[in-house]
């Protein structure tokens, strides 16, 4: 069997579970394994019965009152009893910021480890090969997993169509869990600033990398993104070092867009990054690397320094514009 | 107060990788090293916070290779007290568990208040060494950690998580605990010239780890280049300025969005 992990919030979905319960189904179908959902939660969560509603063997909710709020401890006391209760071949979840916070905890109690953030898989004589990004999104590796089951696996967000999920009809099943002392106390989570921008709205975005080198060059970009009539974004590392705000960064910790045009100004590509962007109708990508991620996902791309092209497109977007 | 801080060396961010001749990982001869990014930030921390307490010790871990004492040197020079070397020459054919083993088994006598780590390597990216570590040490952990409240050190530490889409939340833990640190949580000091002499006489030790087999070791089996999802129009043939005019006119033409 396989099972695999439902997040949520106060019993509201974390939507990209949808694309867990489809990559285990589609796992299912390789391997010849039925799939259980396992919902951790304080009460009879409400979500247990939306989750049913997939084509499923069974919905688990792992419950016990300390499982009303995340933490690494809880969640870790009740996976370790669902999987010691059900004896799983796989474990499948999606490579969230909470999975990567307990699962990797989970698997080294039972002596594995996670083979994380996978972006595909392929089937091989009952046995899965998995490809995960490493060096940065550079290069890609084919992994496989040694030893006996239970097998952890998580995936990359995007990597499945949570909308291709199979629907069906699941039972579901309380198992009360034991849990053991809690050693971190947490408090509500919170939005730091509002958004003041919302990016996702945005038609056409210019987005700037390290490549951009200073804070004075960041106006360069505003020109190129005021011609356009586009919005300014960032990677990670523009934010970070308070270049532009926060609110304007693209990526996992940042805003997720799906803009008609999205320009990345001197930005790699790293896999934090694309995960926020991929998605854009097209992707132009400047950069001196011509070995840069960024160009994977690119529809155009110009190798060269940012600082020819963009006064040169600046230039001519006024023409075009006449 | 004791911090250990575990560093590792990676390959430069900038550098072009190529793939080694068994197709296994990239080859790593005449590829510059650098000291993982987030890590960086994780030692900038642990600095801070015992500078905040008035006292205490701040020992740098690093698992690697001889060539990886540029890291230790790099950190004892921005103010680290002492190190701790995992000796291992082929670190690449080590799984995160087995690199999780041999730090708590060379840590876990300097019982640490506390352990900080980059949130993932720039490598492999595994992101699990510390949460595992953690585990093997039997204490708590927080991953991707944003801010220290160090007001609050004393039996309990306050730490801001990232969540993800700009949420956040706090969480208090009890000590000893492990952090593993998101990168940008601060501003990453120079070496000091003083602090560069001074690093000369300050103390590495050396430990050879026992290298237990790990059966349930992910094992890469072939590492090429990501294949192309998209077909992509290269503009310029190499000449910035010229691509830009191309582009433009694509962006009219094809893309219509001028």
């Amino acid at each position: 069997m396989i099972l695999v992990f439902i997040e949520h919030k106060d019993c509201v979905l974390n939507k990209t579970s949808l694309e867990a319960i489809a990559a285990a189904q589609a796992i299912g179908k390789d391997l010849g394994l039925g799939v259980t959902a396992v919902l951790p939660c304080d009460k009879d969560c409400s979500l247990a019965q939306d989750i049913a509603g997939y084509n499923l063997e069974k919905v688990i909710v792992a419950k016990n009152e300390k499982l009303g709020t995340y933490t690494p401890d809880g969640y870790a006391d009740a996976w370790e009893h669902v999987i010691k209760a059900t004896d799983p071949q796989y474990i499948v979840m999606s490579h969230t910021y909470q999975v990567r916070d307990f699962a990797p905890k989970v698997a080294a109690r039972l002596g594995r480890e996670v083979v994380g953030d996978c972006i595909r898989y392929k089937a091989e004589g009952g046995k899965l090969m998995l490809t995960r990004r490493i060096f940065l999104g550079k290069l890609d590796a084919d992994v496989t997993i040694g030893g006996d089951a239970p097998y952890f696996v998580t995936f990359q967000s995007g990597a499945f169509r949570g909308d291709s999920a199979e629907k069906g009809s699941a039972a579901v099943e309380t198992m009360g869990v034991t849990v053991g002392d809690i050693r971190m106390t947490a408090e509500a989570p919170f939005q730091e600033a509002k958004a003041t921008v919302d990016l996702t709205k945005s038609d056409i975005i210019v987005a700037v990398g390290r490549g951009i080198k200073s804070q004075e060059n960041i106006a360069l970009a505003q020109q190129l993104a005021d011609v356009l009539g586009a919005d300014l974004a960032a990677s990670r590392p523009i934010c970070d070092s308070e270049w532009l705000p926060i609110d304007r960064q693209i990526g996992s910790s940042g805003q997720t867009v799906a803009p008609k045009v999205y320009i990345a100004l001197g930005i790699s590509g790293a896999i934090q990054h694309i995960v926020g962007m991929k998605n854009a109708g097209t992707i132009v990508a400047i950069n001196k690397d011509s070995e840069a991620p960024i160009f994977d996902i690119a529809d155009y791309g110009i190798v060269g320094d940012l600082f020819d092209a963009v006064p040169v497109l600046i230039e001519e977007v006024k023409k075009a514009k006449g | 107060m004791k911090i250990i801080v575990l560093m590792k060396q990676v390959a430069n961010k900038d550098a072009v990788l190529r793939i080694a001749g068994d197709e296994k990982w990239i080859n790593e001869t005449d590829v510059a090293q650098q000291t993982n990014e987030s890590d960086g930030y994780a030692l900038e921390e642990a600095l801070r916070t015992v500078e905040a307490k008035g006292g205490g010790e701040v020992v740098v871990c690093t698992l690697g290779p001889q060539s990886a004492k540029t890291v230790i040197k790099d950190a004892l020079a921005r103010g680290a007290n002492r190190a701790i070397h995992v000796v291992v020459d082929d670190a690449k054919s080590l799984s995160a568990y087995q690199i999780a083993k041999a730090i708590a088994d060379a840590i876990r006598e300097e019982n640490a208040d506390l352990v900080f780590t980059g949130l993932q390597s720039d490598d492999a990216s595994y992101g699990q060494t510390g949460v595992i570590l953690a585990e093997l040490l039997g204490i708590p952990h927080a991953t991707i950690v944003i801010e220290v409240d160090r007001e609050s050190l004393g039996d309990t530490l306050r730490v801001k998580r990232e969540l993800e889409s700009g949420w956040y939340q706090w969480f208090t833990y009890t000590l000893p605990s492990l952090l593993t640190i998101q990168s940008g949580i601060s501003q990453i000091r120079y070496a000091s010239l003083k602090g560069i002499m001074a690093a000369k006489s300050k103390e590495v030790r050396e430990v050879t780890p026992t290298i237990e087999s790990f059966a349930s070791a992910a094992q890469i089996q072939k590492v090429y280049m990501p294949l192309k999802t998209k077909q992509t129009q290269m503009l310029g043939n190499g000449d910035a300025k010229a691509g830009a005019v191309e582009l433009v006119e694509k962006l009219k033409t094809e893309v219509r969005a001028i």
